[in-house]
């Protein structure tokens, strides 16, 4: 019954400094399946591709494509080898026509010279093998993105021809767009491809997909097939919990906080969540779970002013709120830690004191500055109450681990003395050691008075810490689990959803 | 209309109607002798901005140009004043020099990953220094098949005359039009423009590219110091300082975008042109001043600098709402 | 661990390099470093040196910052012009010196707001963006001058460009005051903080609630009151504004300038005084070549030499070698490489977003 495997990787191995990405994962995929690679961020997804398409070389295991050991170089040596990637960003050329970018450096020549009207004859006749018909002089950047990832896929599967990955393709299209794509895998996958599919959405998962194939924390969790495999438990799978948490559940939470401070009214933006009401209290930790792409992030920017809201309103303690900006947002006591540190987050050649000291700089303005001797005493202050790892308070924050690079972040908040705390995945990527650090801190800046909303995957963290805790999905608020409910399983249910329309 | 092509229009309609005024005042420019003047006067600027062109196409800039062509100039004079041999020769070896080593800016640009920007201003010092090392006065060039070269031009209906180099310039525009639409080579460089990482992802050799593009902007610099050398039968290593401005300049206003990826080489001809027709509309006029020249430009570069920006943001937005709508 | 020893040790490679050229120079002309006071003021090899320059550590002072912000300013050199015709205009004209210098010096200001309202505000690509100027400038300042070279004799203007205060020849004065001024300025305030964090990482710097297009419009309206000043001392030295050749293609010196000092291109951590020195630099090599009776042309081929040395010590893919030798090498940097790269164009739209809300 099995097919045969075109790809199989076996005990891959990739280990960055400080961090082993990818801890002997093995994956196989056949002739003519749909095969989604599921999990959350810093699982090693991604990892996992970019060492099967040579992006990165392994440091172990093997590979093997029909049968024969590859070792690729780099993505150019892959796609020759028959593994082609699509990237959610569609890796192609804005600027370029569509036929140029089917046939970048495969031009058709005549006389030495481009020929152009055969390079467009053949640019039509490739992708109406994919039911396109469309302009193939027109700049790439006149189509829609889901036509873009169409031609990357024609492009893809022109060049390599045996293995097709797809990199998060469904992220930016409609409904109607994605069934056009799911038509277009199928007819591929009947040609005999195997195809990789990752994606956060599990109608897509169970629409599509013959077999699932899990990773967390750099480790292979299981492959499934996809019809055998109840959602609840792919979530557990995800997200990895043995639903053990019940106990843990409701414990003194409940009672633990005071009157409403924050009032946020049908606060939406179309396109990234929609609207939403939220209270949060005095003296409480709001937990916010939901899978990666489900609107998290987006909701924590709306309440930060990064992004401006279309519609809602922001109250505290009855007075309206403008925020506009996070300048906005900060004045009125707001502070935020960002999920992806490195690029939203540290400031990476300025030293741990500067980066610390920089939020409460920012308030303050350029003309009342903080001194030398304040700003030493407020970075060792820091360093020592979160216990921030660094030889020197004037070290460069970019050498420091991402743990202690996140206890920075806090601190540079902290510092605001905020009265309002948002934090996205604070414990993501880092040590087991600074993660406890991190919930005791939340836990205590709770006990102050301090009102925090924490975004985690972790759920077990979150129960352990949130009275409450909102749960999203697709862009949604779908439910609000307060005191006793807060639970891991009630979690994973609520993310799982009922089973719902939008597929096939 | 096409977002591609809307600078291009707009260079020729700004084009067409300045000298559509310009002939309305002026009923004598609309004739060949102007248009043939205005070839042969922006000769050399033309040449070297077909280099340019295809530098900013790919993203880059090249600040050398000014001062390899008048190390080419100076080079030519020394030679054919200085040993005995024959012009051609003398060509040929110019070429040889302001290729390698513009070949040699790129190779510097992508091996060590620093900014163009860099790299060519210390090009551009180097050579108007050498240009310097060879002579700091100006050298008449007296060498007779100079003057061969000089009366060689052909007679247009009407009494223009198309020099050599004039309608050099136009091969050279012709050829980089070729080059630009018809070559994988020239296809690399617009996705060079595009974005660098993806080229390479794509399988677009960019090292190879990038030293092509500098070694084809130093050869075409220095078939304009040749042009120059030709036009003022002198070598003065003084001369053609700041011709990199004017080149960039003409590049943007014939719809190139300045920052690469989008452009026509045929565009930057009008933009050149168009920079030649004030000059020419100042001359005829007689009252005006000559630094209108610069400011009218500068003008014309904010305008597309705009126009640009506002393409780029409408068309961004526009694939927002179709990522969006049904 | 003090900010002294720190900024010792910052200084430490351009103070070695101007001592090594000073000493070079004097092993040619022993009485290179003689100085005599005569009529109350200095003369000397050396106090030409810092006269000569003047406009160059000026410029260096306002590019110092455009390019810790990230930036580049190519129009000081035309702004230069301007600016020095302005008030060669303003003196013919009768004005009192008063009156001209804030002409002068407030057109500067202005040409840096519209440099910096490019950048910072439609977001245009600073060397784009000040390429306008670049182009135009000089067309302006010989409008102003009306293609001839204004002369005037208003003493208090000439005073700027060939008196002398305590001692020193006044441009001398004036970039050793406001040099060191706008560097104490910079540091005594928040203000070097807040630039380098916006240069560094402008999207982190506006989440953690700075006003980034404030501090770079800033910068670039420094920078042009820096290139005003400039131009007032062009402007008085020769006595007359030469709308042609006042400044001409001193920015590139600028920010050669800049570089020399030690900082990066690529915005973030600078220095100043780095800068200063680094024009200091520049200018001692100038004089040494034509003390030493070497053609002055070959100049122009010391200042290339000296980029391609610069180049090779900051070229990421050399420190990337350097990284191969730790074990933890290839794939980090070419990780961090593609990253960057593939986020550029993305993160400008960002930026630009989060600004948008931001003003």
């Amino acid at each position: 019954m099995p097919a045969s495997a075109v790809l199989s990787a076996t005990g891959i191995v990739k280990t960055f400094p400080g961090a082993r990405a990818l801890d002997g994962v093995d994956f196989e995929l056949r002739r003519g399946e749909v095969h989604a690679l599921l999990g959350e961020n810093g699982a090693g997804k991604s990892t996992l591709i970019k060492c099967l398409t040579g992006a990165y070389r392994r440091d172990g295991g093997r590979v093997e494509l029909d049968g024969a050991p590859i070792d690729p170089r780099d993505p150019l040596d892959a796609q020759k080898l028959g593994i082609g990637t699509v990237y959610q960003e569609v890796n192609l050329l804005p600027n370029l026509s569509v036929a140029e970018n089917l046939y970048l450096g495969r031009q058709p020549r005549r006389f030495g010279f481009v020929a152009p009207r055969e390079m467009n004859r053949r640019a039509r006749a490739l992708l109406s093998a994919y039911e396109m018909d469309i302009d193939v002089t027109a700049a790439l950047s006149s189509y829609s993105v889901a036509v873009q990832q169409v031609i990357a896929i024609a492009r893809a599967v022109d060049l390599s021809g045996k293995v097709l990955i797809l990199d998060e393709p469904t992220a930016s299209l409609d409904a109607q767009e994605v069934r056009m794509l799911f038509r277009i895998v199928r007819d591929l996958q009947a040609r005999g491809l195997g195809i990789v599919f990752i994606t956060h959405f599990f109608e897509q998962v169970y629409a599509i997909s013959n077999r699932i194939t899990v990773l967390r924390n750099g480790r292979l969790v299981g492959t499934r097939e996809t019809e055998s495999l109840p959602r609840k438990d792919l979530v557990t799978m995800m997200l990895g919990h043995e639903l053990h948490a019940a106990e843990q559940a409701g414990e003194t939470k409940a009672e633990s906080s005071g009157p409403v401070r924050y009032a946020f009214h049908g606060l939406g933006k179309a396109g990234r969540v929609k609207p939403f009401d939220l209270e949060i209290r005095q003296g409480e930790v709001v937990g916010m779970a939901g899978l990666l792409g489900s609107g998290r992030t987006e909701t924590a920017e709306l309440l930060f002013g990064v992004e401006t809201a279309d519609s809602g309103t922001a109250e505290c303690e009855g007075r309206r709120l403008s925020l506009s900006s996070p300048r906005a947002a900060i004045a009125q006591g707001f502070g935020f830690c960002p999920e992806d540190r490195k690029v939203d987050g540290i400031i990476g050649d300025l030293s741990v004191r500067e980066n610390i000291a920089l939020a409460l700089q920012a308030r303050r303005g350029w003309m009342r500055p903080l001194s030398r001797k304040e700003q030493d005493a407020l970075a060792d202050r820091y360093i020592k109450a979160l216990d921030i790892r660094t030889t020197d308070r004037e070290k460069p924050i970019r050498l420091l681990s991402g743990g202690n690079q996140q206890k920075a972040i806090l601190a540079r908040w902290l510092a605001t003395n905020p009265d309002f705390l948002i934090l996205d995945e604070p414990t993501r990527g880092i040590d087991v050691g600074a993660h406890a650090e991190i919930i005791r801190l939340i836990e205590s800046l709770c006990a102050q008075g301090m009102s925090l909303l924490v975004i985690s995957s972790e759920l077990d963290e979150l129960v352990a810490y949130s009275s409450r805790v909102i749960v999203l999905r697709d862009r949604e608020h779908v439910a609000e689990l307060v005191g006793g409910d807060v639970s891991t399983e009630n979690i994973v249910e609520a993310i799982a959803g009922q089973e719902r329309r939008r597929a096939s | 209309m096409n977002a591609k092509t809307l600078p291009l229009i707009a260079t020729l309609v700004i084009f067409i109607a300045a000298f559509a005024i310009c002939t309305l005042q002026y009923p004598t420019m609309l004739s060949t002798r102007v248009i043939g003047n205005l070839l042969t006067d922006n000769a050399f600027l033309g040449i070297a901005a077909v280099g340019m062109t295809f530098v900013i196409l790919s993203g880059g800039i090249d600040l050398s140009i000014g001062s390899v062509i008048a190390f080419t100039s100076v080079f030519l004079a020394v030679m054919l004043e200085g040993t005995s041999i024959h012009p051609l020769l003398a060509f040929v070896l110019a070429l040889a020099i302001t290729t390698a080593f513009g070949a040699l800016m790129g190779a510097i640009i992508h091996f060590l990953e620093m900014p163009p920007f860099i790299v060519t201003l210390a090009g551009m010092f180097l050579a108007r220094g050498m240009a310097f090392v060879l002579s700091i006065d100006s050298i008449p060039i007296r060498h007779p098949f100079y003057a061969t070269l000089k009366s060689a031009y052909w007679v247009m209906p009407g009494g223009g005359r198309l020099t050599l180099i004039g309608g050099a310039m136009l091969l050279v525009f012709l050829a980089g039009i070729i080059i630009a639409q018809r070559t994988r080579f020239g296809t690399n460089v617009y996705a060079l423009g595009g974005g660098a990482h993806t080229a390479a992802l794509m399988g677009v050799p960019v090292g190879r590219t990038t030293i092509g593009i500098y070694a084809l902007s130093g050869f075409v610099a220095g078939l304009s110091g040749i042009a120059y050398s030709l036009y003022t039968s002198a070598g003065y290593s003084l001369a053609t300082v700041g011709v990199e401005l004017d080149a960039i300049a003409a590049v943007v206003i014939g719809g190139t975008l300045l920052t690469g990826g989008a452009g026509f080489v045929g565009g930057t001809l009008i933009g050149v042109l168009i920079q030649g027709l004030i000059q020419t509309y100042i001359t005829f006029d007689g009252t005006l001043s000559s630094w209108w020249t610069k400011i009218l430009i500068g003008g014309l570069l904010f305008a597309f600098i705009l126009l640009q920006k506002g393409i780029l943001s409408l068309s961004s937005g526009r694939r927002r709402l179709t990522m969006k709508g049904a | 661990m003090s900010g002294a020893k720190a900024l010792g040790r910052r200084l430490l490679p351009q103070c070695v390099a101007l001592a090594a050229i000073l000493i070079l120079i004097w092993f040619n002309f022993p009485g290179f470093f003689a100085i005599e006071m005569q009529n109350g003021r200095l003369y000397g090899s050396l106090i030409d040196v810092m006269n000569r320059g003047a406009p160059v550590a000026l410029l260096a002072v306002g590019m110092t910052l455009v390019i810790a912000t990230r930036g580049i300013d190519l129009s000081v050199g035309a702004v230069m012009a301007i600016c020095g015709a302005v008030a060669a205009a303003s003196s013919v004209r009768g004005d009192p010196l008063a009156v001209t210098l804030v002409m002068s010096l407030g057109i500067g200001l202005l040409c840096g707001l519209w440099n910096g309202v490019l950048v910072a505000i439609l977001n245009i690509q600073p060397i784009v963006a000040t390429l306008v100027l670049m182009v135009a400038g000089r067309g302006i300042a010989q409008l102003i001058t009306e293609g001839a070279i204004l002369t005037f004799n208003d003493p208090g203007l000439i005073f700027i460009g060939s008196g002398s205060l305590f001692g020193l020849p006044m441009p001398v004065v004036l970039w050793l005051v406001f040099g060191i001024a706008v560097a104490l300025i910079i540091r005594r305030t928040a203000l070097g903080l807040l630039i380098e964090a916006t240069g560094v990482n402008r999207r982190a710097a506006t989440l953690s609630g700075i006003q980034a297009p404030a501090f770079l419009i800033m910068a670039y309206v420094l920078s042009g009151l820096c290139a005003a000043l400039a131009g007032l001392i062009v402007t008085a030295d020769i006595r007359g504004a030469d709308a042609n050749n006042a400044g001409l293609w001193l920015e590139l010196d600028a920010i050669l300038a800049v570089v020399v000092g030690g900082n990066s291109l690529l915005g973030g951590r600078f220095s100043i005084i780095a800068s200063l020195i680094g024009a200091m630099i520049i200018q001692a090599v100038n004089t040494g070549i034509l003390l030493s009776g070497f053609p002055p042309e070959f100049n122009l081929i010391i200042k290339a030499a000296i980029i391609v040395l610069i180049l090779l010590i900051q070229s990421p893919r050399l420190s990337h070698l350097a990284a191969f030798v730790r074990p933890a090498g290839p794939a980090a940097p070419a990780q961090g490489k593609s990253v960057a790269g593939g986020a550029s164009a993305g993160d400008a739209r960002d930026i630009k977003k989060l600004e948008r809300t931001a003003s």
